[in-house]
């Protein structure tokens, strides 16, 4: 038996797991909802509660910038946070495959308790399964989420206006591209990290500054463009942005610009859009600004009544140019 | 005097292009000359009229009714039928009726004739200098309808009231502007100014004197003519043509030029007999012509090419600028690359405040956006490459008289289609989908086609791209209006549309050679041989071997991205010591692009092996507009001709012949090393193409029978390329089907798509 691998008894429900599960997960993980290691977490709520839920299934596990563990909270913090709720309780659970390195585990739960802590958030209940080698990709982890959101906050997909500022934290496409490169072993000059990290703080400033925010979203797979096409058809409103104006790190641009990619389209694991009355644009813009997390916040554009769910861009040539959605794979429409 | 029982009274019912044409006062006329009785009156259908009198002279007016027609006038169907006597006297054209669902052809505008021309010409003429005069002979038309039938009410001159003389000339049968809808004088009609960027009038006495003197002076100006605003410069001015370059963002993309008359565009091109039909003909647009690099239109206007665009002064406003100026000027359509053409005032201030210097405005409004048209003479014909103003709305017709039929058409270059009792309305040039306001002039330009012509589509087609715009705004229209959608394949759309053009419904080896289209098989088609028909549907019975496009648009743009793929995969690691003027890091992206299969699709396209020879030789290594490498590629073999091509083979594979590029790629390179001029390896590699072609056909046609080859595809404007097919293609005895009045490019999806949709709707 190699005690440095995790193997198929580890999943079985016996002494195995017990062990994984007091000397790893409850150790790293402690807090007094999941120390008592009962069937269901159980806490008091009120008022109106966000519920969220997502799975990770990311290739390579580690990558710069974080990993898949770190990656499982942030996506669910993120997803509670940008609909205006408080994240608090988180579940997490794991489909390992066969063989993966004990230490591996150990690396990801480490993460996992960091992240948590940063986001201030609990882990309270959570599940272990470990699968024949080939059944997954060495872990799987879904998380799902619970927070509160405070009464006066109205945040939709469907609320954005005409006349509303568009707003970005940061930088487009990091995330995508730093596993992109990690994953094919592409060597750019110049490297790129994940940009993974929870945003309720930066939400929770920003909402301080101007709770009347429209809309927020986390522009994960599909990245920017796909996000704000969805927007733009859940409220029936025009985008327009201005290419010039979105932030975009050189090392990202270039090695969008060596793959054909446009970093518009690729993902994001700790961004947001958010969409608001113009005039409270530049008190959001500051406070953004002045947290970790969005330094690089920008105006991107704005909302219009003309063209009811299209998203165009004005490129720097001046030329408009619809933004659309990608339907699958990115193949040429010029001739 | 002839006996009563010898008189006879006739209905006849005209359809065509009647109207707007001088059709009525010629019926007029017609019937005084041999003394009848009777009316004429439009109808949403086409002409209608009753005459009365002797047998033998109605015979005459019959017969003479089609043999006599005006000039600008088609008559598409004739009816004539024997009805009671009614005794009434003298002959009346009655007030126009509108028949509920009933539709008629419109006329496209029509260049200036040359009686309007001495009319603005003469100082005694009360149009003289008047930029808008025109007559039932010319003048605009298809822009300012807004609906049928086609009388003043219903057009964008319905706010200019006749004065007097105006009213005098347009009530009388007898008179050339007998009603002339567009007719009107400098007291009664449309006015020109001249105004800066803010929009605010310049108060001068003489506007096109001022305007003249502005592009003399190297200023860009704004100039609102029939379908839109043209933007003009002095030609001659290197200076004036780079600034209007720079500030239109189109580094190389050719110009147009508009000159005054034949006789000055001789100055600047040689010009064939039937080039010169082509200039002076009514529609009047851009021929490409061969230029006169001596002459003093400057490099700038037209950067790599051989050949110039011209056009002559179709408006009275264009006459008496040229006049005025008496200089070539640059016209190009009033946008920033990509966007239509700007058509309103204040859209043009807005759109175009930083292009232009002065803006010439007038108050005629544009119903209709209608760029300018680009045609060639090549291979013995006629050849649209861009259809908008002298030809759109004329419809293209069809035996498909079942459901009708709306195609969407491609993504760039799109124009649309309706398909109804047999017609096939081509819709104008739309433009690049991408673009915003392109997708709102499609709109608008299709709202209005659907209600000139009366169109309530049953079938929608479209293509079968999944990110089309207009395949995406099809699925929309699909679904509101609950009528079945059909996607159609690209290149099958391509060789449907030269058939349909030809009313073929014969079995043809189908050549499409092209940029990208979506394929079957969801690689990137572009170098296609079918077998098949409209009626028969088409399959691909040979392709060039698929290669792989690193970046996809990325390597439409940077062809040198092509050419690296190409080499690499074909020819292997040492190929690519050939490409040591490119940044290491950059190749080895690419490199591990092609390894790993990243956002690499696969592709069959004749453009792009265009574009990786061209970027071989160092010709084009980015491309500023669309087919830029194949271009310049063509311009650089001059009128070189010599017979040698590179190997390729055809390889049976799973029963389709797969074109092996290998031996085309070495020896284009080993040419290089040897240090052969790239004029000689575009010579070399044209000869291959067309050899490509001849050979496959040959098998085809063998393993067949078939003889009759269809020609479509963007590649095909290839001058060289494609008189070089058609000669060999005919030389070994094929019957060869080409595009003329529709272009080969993209322009001719949405009639392809239409046709295929119509057959398949079951007809
Ligand atoms: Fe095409
Ligand atoms: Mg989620
Ligand atoms: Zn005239
Ligand atoms: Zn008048």
């Amino acid at each position: 038996m190699d005690k440095t691998k995790i193997l198929l008894a580890h999943g079985s429900g016996g002494r195995l797991t017990h062990d994984l599960i007091s000397k790893y997960l409850v150790q790293s993980l402690s807090n007094p909802l999941l120390n008592k290691l009962d069937d269901a977490a159980v806490f008091k709520t009120g008022g109106n509660m966000a519920f969220t839920t997502d799975s990770y299934v990311v290739s390579p596990i580690f990558f710069p910038g974080g990993n898949i563990g770190k990656l499982a909270v942030c996506g669910t913090v993120n997803d509670l946070s940008v609909m205006g709720a408080v994240p608090k309780y988180l579940s997490l659970s794991f489909i390992i495959e066969e063989g993966l390195d004990i230490t591996v585990l150990e690396e990801i739960i480490q993460s996992i308790a960091a992240a948590a802590k940063e986001a201030g958030v609990e882990i309270v209940t959570g599940d272990t399964k470990v699968v024949n080698i080939g059944k997954a990709d060495k872990i799987f982890i879904n998380t799902a989420g619970v927070g509160f959101i405070p009464e006066e906050l109205d945040i939709s997909g469907s609320n954005a206006q005409p006349g509303d500022a568009v707003i970005v934290s940061g930088t487009m496409g990091d995330h995508g591209i730093a596993i992109m490169a990690q994953r094919e072993g592409l060597n750019f000059k110049m490297a790129v990290e994940s940009d993974c990290a929870p945003l309720n703080g930066l939400i929770a400033d920003m909402l301080k500054a101007c709770p009347r925010i429209h809309v927020m979203r986390d522009p994960t797979r599909g990245g920017l463009a796909t996000t704000l096409n969805e927007i733009a058809a859940q409220s029936q409103v025009g985008i327009e942005l201005d290419e010039e104006s979105i932030p975009v790190k050189p090392a990202v641009g270039g090695a969008c610009d060596a793959l054909g990619l446009d970093p518009l389209y690729v993902a994001n694991e700790g961004k947001l859009i958010a969409i608001l009355p113009e005039e409270f644009a530049p008190k959001v813009l500051s406070a953004m600004k002045a947290h970790p997390y969005g330094v690089d916040s920008a105006v991107i554009g704005r909302v219009t009544a003309k063209n009811p769910s299209r998203v165009s861009i004005r490129t720097p040539l001046g030329a408009l140019r619809i933004l659309d959605m990608q339907s699958g794979e990115l193949l040429p429409r010029i001739c | 005097m002839p006996a009563p029982k010898q008189t006879k009274r006739f209905a006849f019912a005209l359809s065509g292009v009647v109207q707007g044409v001088g059709f009525r006062p010629f019926v007029y006329q017609l019937a005084a000359k041999h003394r009848l009785n009777g009316w004429v009156r439009n109808t949403s259908a086409g002409v209608e009229i009753e005459a009365e009198g002797a047998g033998q002279a109605l015979d005459a007016f019959s017969e003479e009714l089609t043999s006599l027609n005006p000039p600008q006038s088609v008559i598409k169907t004739f009816k004539q039928t024997e009805i009671p006597l009614t005794g009434e006297e003298g002959f009346e054209i009655k007030p126009s009726q509108s028949l509920a669902g009933r539709f008629q052809l419109v006329s496209p505008d029509i260049a200036t004739c040359t009686e309007c021309q001495k009319d603005i010409f003469a100082p005694r003429n009360r149009r003289y200098r008047y930029p808008f005069t025109n007559c039932t002979n010319c003048g605009p038309r298809f822009t300012i309808i807004e609906d049928i039938p086609y009388d003043r009410p219903l057009t964008t001159m319905k706010n200019f009231k006749m004065c007097p003389d105006c009213q005098a000339e347009y009530d009388n049968p007898l008179n050339r502007r007998f009603h002339a809808q567009p007719n009107a004088c400098p007291i009664c009609g449309p006015r020109l100014w001249l105004a800066d960027k803010t929009g605010t009038e310049l108060s001068n006495t003489d506007t096109i004197a001022e305007a003249a003197k502005l592009l003399q002076d190297g200023q860009i100006l704004a100039v609102r003519g029939l379908g839109g605003f043209l933007l003009a410069a002095d030609a001659t001015n290197p200076q004036a043509v780079a600034t209007l370059r720079n500030r239109k963002r189109r580094p190389s993309k050719p110009f147009a030029v508009m000159l005054a008359n034949l006789e000055e565009a001789r100055k600047y091109c040689s010009i064939s007999k039937e080039e010169e039909h082509l200039l002076v003909s009514p529609a009047a647009p851009i021929v490409l012509c061969r230029w006169n690099k001596e002459s003093p239109v400057c490099p700038e206007t037209a950067p790599g090419q051989n050949y110039l665009g011209i056009m002559l002064s179709y408006t009275p406003l264009h006459h008496l600028l040229l006049k005025e100026i008496n200089k070539p000027l640059v016209m190009t359509s009033g946008n920033l690359s990509e966007e239509p053409i700007a058509k309103d005032n204040d859209e043009a201030l807005k759109r175009l405040c930083n292009i232009a210097d002065y803006f010439l405005l007038h108050n005629r409004p544009i119903y209709s956006r209608y760029d300018d048209s680009v045609v060639m003479y090549e291979a013995g014909e006629k050849r649209v490459l861009r259809r908008a103003r002298g030809y759109a709305p004329y419809p293209v017709q069809t035996h498909f008289k079942g459901k009708e039929v709306l195609a969407m058409g491609p993504q760039e270059k799109n124009t649309f289609c309706l398909l109804k009792d047999g017609y096939a309305f081509v819709s104008q040039h739309i433009g690049d989908m991408q673009n915003p306001e392109t997708l709102d002039s499609f709109e608008e330009t299709l709202a209005v086609y659907l209600k000139l012509f009366r169109s309530k589509p049953e079938i929608i087609a479209a293509d079968l791209h999944p990110g089309y715009i207009a395949t995406a705004l099809a699925e929309e229209w699909s679904d509101r209006l609950d009528i079945p959608l059909v996607k159609v394949q690209h290149h099958h759309a391509h060789i449907a549309s030269c058939l349909a053009e030809h009313g073929c419904d014969d079995e043809v080896i189908g050549v499409a050679l092209d940029g990208t289209g979506y394929g079957l098989d969801g690689n990137i088609w572009g170098g296609e041989f079918f077998c098949g028909g409209i009626k028969q549907g088409f399959s691909r019975q040979a392709h060039l071997e698929y290669l792989p496009l690193p970046g996809g648009e990325a390597a439409i743009k940077k062809p040198y991205r092509t050419a690296v793929s190409y080499v690499y995969t074909l020819l292997g690691e040492e190929g690519l010591g050939f490409f040591k003027d490119i940044d290491p890091e950059k190749l080895d992206i690419i490199k591990s692009q092609l390894n790993k299969k990243l956002n690499s699709p696969l592709t069959s396209s004749t453009g792009r092996l265009f574009d990786a020879v061209a970027a071989l030789c160092g010709i084009c290594r980015v491309a500023n507009y669309d087919s830029q490498p194949a271009i310049e590629l063509e311009a650089e073999a001059k009128d070189t001709e010599f017979a040698q091509f590179y190997p390729f083979e055809l390889d049976l594979d799973k029963g389709i012949y797969l074109i092996r590029l290998k031996g085309i790629l070495e020896g284009v390179l080993s040419n290089i090393k040897s240090g052969k001029t790239a004029a000689y390896i575009s010579v070399k590699f044209h000869n291959t193409v067309s050899q490509i072609v001849l050979d496959t056909c040959r098998k085809l046609s063998a393993e067949s029978g078939l003889t009759k080859v269809a020609l479509s595809g963007g590649v095909f404007q290839n001058r060289r390329l494609f008189r070089q097919v058609i000669q060999q293609l005919e030389t070994e005895g094929f019957k060869v089907l080409t595009h003329k009045e529709i272009p080969s490019n993209d322009g001719c999806i949405s009639l392809g798509q239409a046709v295929i949709a119509a057959n398949q709707g079951g007809l």
